[in-house]
């Protein structure tokens, strides 16, 4: 059990979380997830750190309503516990320094980007970061990203804030302006195919961080299969990061979608 | 703890054991029938996956079964139970109406009697070696079903006894994953007077027991109550731990543990690698049963989602195999079919699993093998296409090896495919420690009979070792592994010659 100490709604959808697990707070490194569950019939669900105070002993998680689990998740108050809290998982991004590194967030994706570019600054990188969203309200975590980037480009689809446009216009004017050594994308699926598609073209080392199905997180279910130059890893414990330009998008977001009956019956059962 | 011979004996001679053998003469002992296990109604059971196939012995049947035992001078059939559970004795406590003696010589050597009386292999370990099969070709004592009586007995009788324990040497050691290897070993360290502690990965004690064996086999709460038992002999659980993830081996060996069990299982689950394999609706057995049995996705008031489909596949001949498609049917499959490459005679499943399956309305398709899936225009599964194959040879594993018939392929639909055909070992531990030795199937190296790997202190058993086995075999190795994991630490710690 492991108690929500800080709550913030950054907007109608996505939740700031930060809750008590002084092991994983001290274990956890940029690339690492856990595993939480809500209440007694609750089910496994991804999330990803955005952050951690190894003093306070907590972590910090950002959760996007989606479905059922998400969405309990967020009724929790301060004070509340969550059922079981699991990790760090994943190995850890490989961090060096390499000169120039491009990282791109789309949606909730910046929360897991955020100890990335922490990360990648404190290697002695000069580190670009380009945030994308739908609108200004879905921006989230830019002071912090900010803290840690020498430049932040933020791109809007509506142009409510920074630029219009989407997250590859904004990327590949950086990439034509200056030598980028390395990139990195979190975000939606789509989005992640667009950046390593341009990235390809560029040919910039890229990494992709999946955000693939899972039930138990260490190995054991399969579910977060993912085709990576022709072979099936497991997004748990080969992931989540993986050569962008290897991933085989279109099917990982087919498998994204292998619940999407079910888990529509069980969000109408429970709105009900 | 091991019994030997001459205690055994000794054993047999005390008095209550003389008088029972005097009281029934071996001929008539041998004109019973074997009892036949009561079932529930097929029709019944499929209904629901909490329905236990086997309801169980009553008092009167065990007892009767309890009298075909011959108390042998030589019990061969001790030689083939992989935790030497003393059989003779808790027979025959049984046929004197002593349920709760029975239970309590079960404990002696094994931490999970309710357990192995549902599902042991006994046909091919105890009972394969019982004088009526061996002298008199005729069926065995139905130990496994004596077994499962016993158990249950002392459980819904709420007397439940806790083991002798020796003074605790506040020796910390420590085990990881909880499955019944893990168990079994941490039984048998408290009884030695060691403080355990086991570190469990997911968020419910039991691995196997729990997320792979379905309530109709196992009922999840039969297994809770020999937790509890643990737990009240004093070992410590402790949930949502992953060991070289949440704290590596060196910061619990910081934290004073002196020695570990590795008994993290055979997580990861294998695919056949065929085109289509990735598409939506085809899962691994792990998945599907995980969600099932661990998260209770068969049941409308759990969060977690499975897919129920009408046609349903299961590629695989194993129990777990049996285990999925038996699975299938309950969640409202029309058709739920096995298909195995080879024939049913090779098949790994318990006779009783496939009969029961049988019995269930599962359809077998053997020496068919998929060798691709084909999918909808939203990429879920709808058809698998298989190939007919024969039997050659015998193969390393001693079963005729299964060889495609060219030109044979047809296809079958199917929007749900479980794939049950084996497991790899877990790579978490063997990737995070070390020093340590693994094989290159992923399995922990050690030296056998002793279960000690590499690195002196850390021993390891069941699937880990054997790369995938029965829960038997797995607490047999956990048996050992206390033995000398026992020794060893004496003779570190404590300055202690251990009689071996």
């Amino acid at each position: 059990m492991n108690k929500i100490v800080e709550k913030e709604n950054f907007s109608e959808k996505v939740v700031k979380i930060v809750v008590e697990a002084p092991l994983i707070a001290k274990a956890r490194k940029p690339g690492n997830f856990v595993i939480v569950r809500v209440g007694e019939k609750g089910e496994r669900m991804p999330l990803t750190i955005a952050g951690a105070d190894i003093k306070k002993g907590t972590i910090t998680i950002i959760v996007q309503k989606m479905g059922v689990s998400s969405i309990k998740l967020c009724d929790l108050k301060v004070g509340d516990f969550i059922t079981d809290l699991v990790g760090p998982l994943g190995k850890p991004t490989e961090i060096h320094n390499v000169g120039t590194v491009l990282c791109c967030g789309g949606g909730v994706g910046v929360a897991p980007l955020l100890p990335i570019v922490e990360g990648y600054k404190k290697a002695g990188n000069k580190v670009i970061t380009v945030l994308a969203a739908r609108n200004k309200d879905l921006i989230i975590l830019e002071d912090e990203i900010r803290k840690n980037s020498d430049e932040v480009l933020i791109m809007t689809d509506d142009g409510s804030y920074g630029r219009k446009g989407l997250v590859t216009e904004g990327m590949e004017e950086i990439i034509q302006r200056e030598q980028i050594d390395e990139c990195i994308t979190i975000g939606p699926a789509i989005m992640m195919k667009f950046c390593a598609l341009l990235t390809k073209k560029y040919e910039i080392p890229t990494m992709a961080s999946l955000n693939s199905i899972m039930v138990d997180g260490t190995g054991m279910c399969g579910a977060c299969r993912v085709t990576v130059d022709g072979k099936t890893k497991f997004t748990c414990v080969d992931g989540p990061e993986f050569d962008a330009h290897k991933i085989d998008f279109d099917e990982m977001m087919s498998r994204l979608g292998g619940y999407k009956v079910e888990e529509k019956d069980k969000l109408d059962h429970f709105q009900e | 703890m091991e019994r030997s011979e001459e205690y055994i004996k000794n054993e047999r001679k005390k008095e209550w054991r003389v008088e029972l053998q005097k009281k029934t003469k071996a001929k008539d002992r041998m004109t019973i029938e074997r009892v036949q296990m009561p079932e529930s109604a097929p029709e019944e059971r499929i209904k629901s996956q909490r329905i236990e196939v086997n309801k169980g012995l009553t008092a009167e049947e065990a007892m009767r079964e309890a009298t075909r035992c011959m108390d042998c001078v030589n019990p061969t059939c001790m030689e083939g139970c992989p935790v030497s559970i003393n059989i003779p004795k808790f027979i025959k406590n049984i046929e004197r109406g002593d349920f709760l003696q029975a239970a309590s010589v079960l404990k002696e050597t094994s931490a999970l009697p309710a357990v192995c009386g549902r599902v042991c292999p006994q046909e091919i370990q105890c009972e394969q070696r019982c004088f009526y099969v061996e002298k008199l070709h005729q069926p065995a004592v139905a130990i496994g079903h004596l077994e499962r009586f016993a158990a249950d007995f002392e459980r819904e009788s709420g007397k439940i006894s806790v083991p002798e324990l020796a003074e605790s040497n506040g020796i910390k050691v420590a085990v990881i994953g909880s499955g019944p290897s893990s168990l079994s070993f941490a039984g048998d360290m408290v009884k030695l007077g060691y403080d355990v502690s086991v570190f469990e990965a997911l968020h419910e004690i039991g691995g196997v027991l729990k997320y792979g064996i379905p309530e109709f086999r196992l009922p999840n709460a039969v297994v809770d109550v020999e937790i509890n038992n643990l737990r009240r002999m004093g070992v410590k659980f402790i949930t949502n731990f992953i060991v070289g993830q949440t704290e590596s081996l060196d910061d619990l060996k910081e934290e004073g543990f002196k020695a570990f069990y590795v008994g993290s299982g055979a997580g990861l689950p294998r695919f056949m690698n065929i085109p289509g394999e990735n598409s939506n609706g085809i899962l691994s057995s792990n998945e599907y049963l995980t969600r099932v049995n661990l998260m209770g996705a068969d049941a409308e008031d759990s969060d977690t989602p499975v897919l129920r489909g009408k046609n349903v596949v299961v590629v695989g001949g194993g129990n777990t195999a049996m285990d999925s498609v038996r699975t299938a049917k309950r969640l409202g499959a029309e058709k739920a079919m096995i298909v195995y490459r080879r024939s049913e005679e090779e098949m790994p499943a318990r006779i009783e699993e496939v009969h029961h399956a049988k019995q269930e309305g599962i359809e077998f398709s053997t020496l068919t093998n998929p060798i691709e899936y084909i999918a909808d225009e939203n990429g879920r599964v709808k058809q698998v296409t298989v190939q007919k194959m024969k039997l050659g040879e015998p193969d390393a594993s001693g079963r005729r090896r299964p060889i495609p018939i060219e030109g044979s392929e047809y296809t079958i639909d199917a929007s749900v495919v479980v794939v049950a055909v084996g497991v790899s070992p877990n790579p978490l531990i063997p990737n995070s420690v070390k020093g340590l030795d693994v094989s290159r199937w992923g399995t922990i190296e050690v030296v056998k009979d002793k279960m000690q790997s590499s690195i002196p202190e850390v021993f390891a058993g069941g699937d880990i070792v054997r790369g995938g086995a029965t829960v038997i075999l797995a607490m047999g190795d956990g048996r050992k592994a206390a033995a000398n994991m026992d020794i060893y630490l004496k003779e570190k710690y404590l300055s202690q010659k251990v009689e071996h």
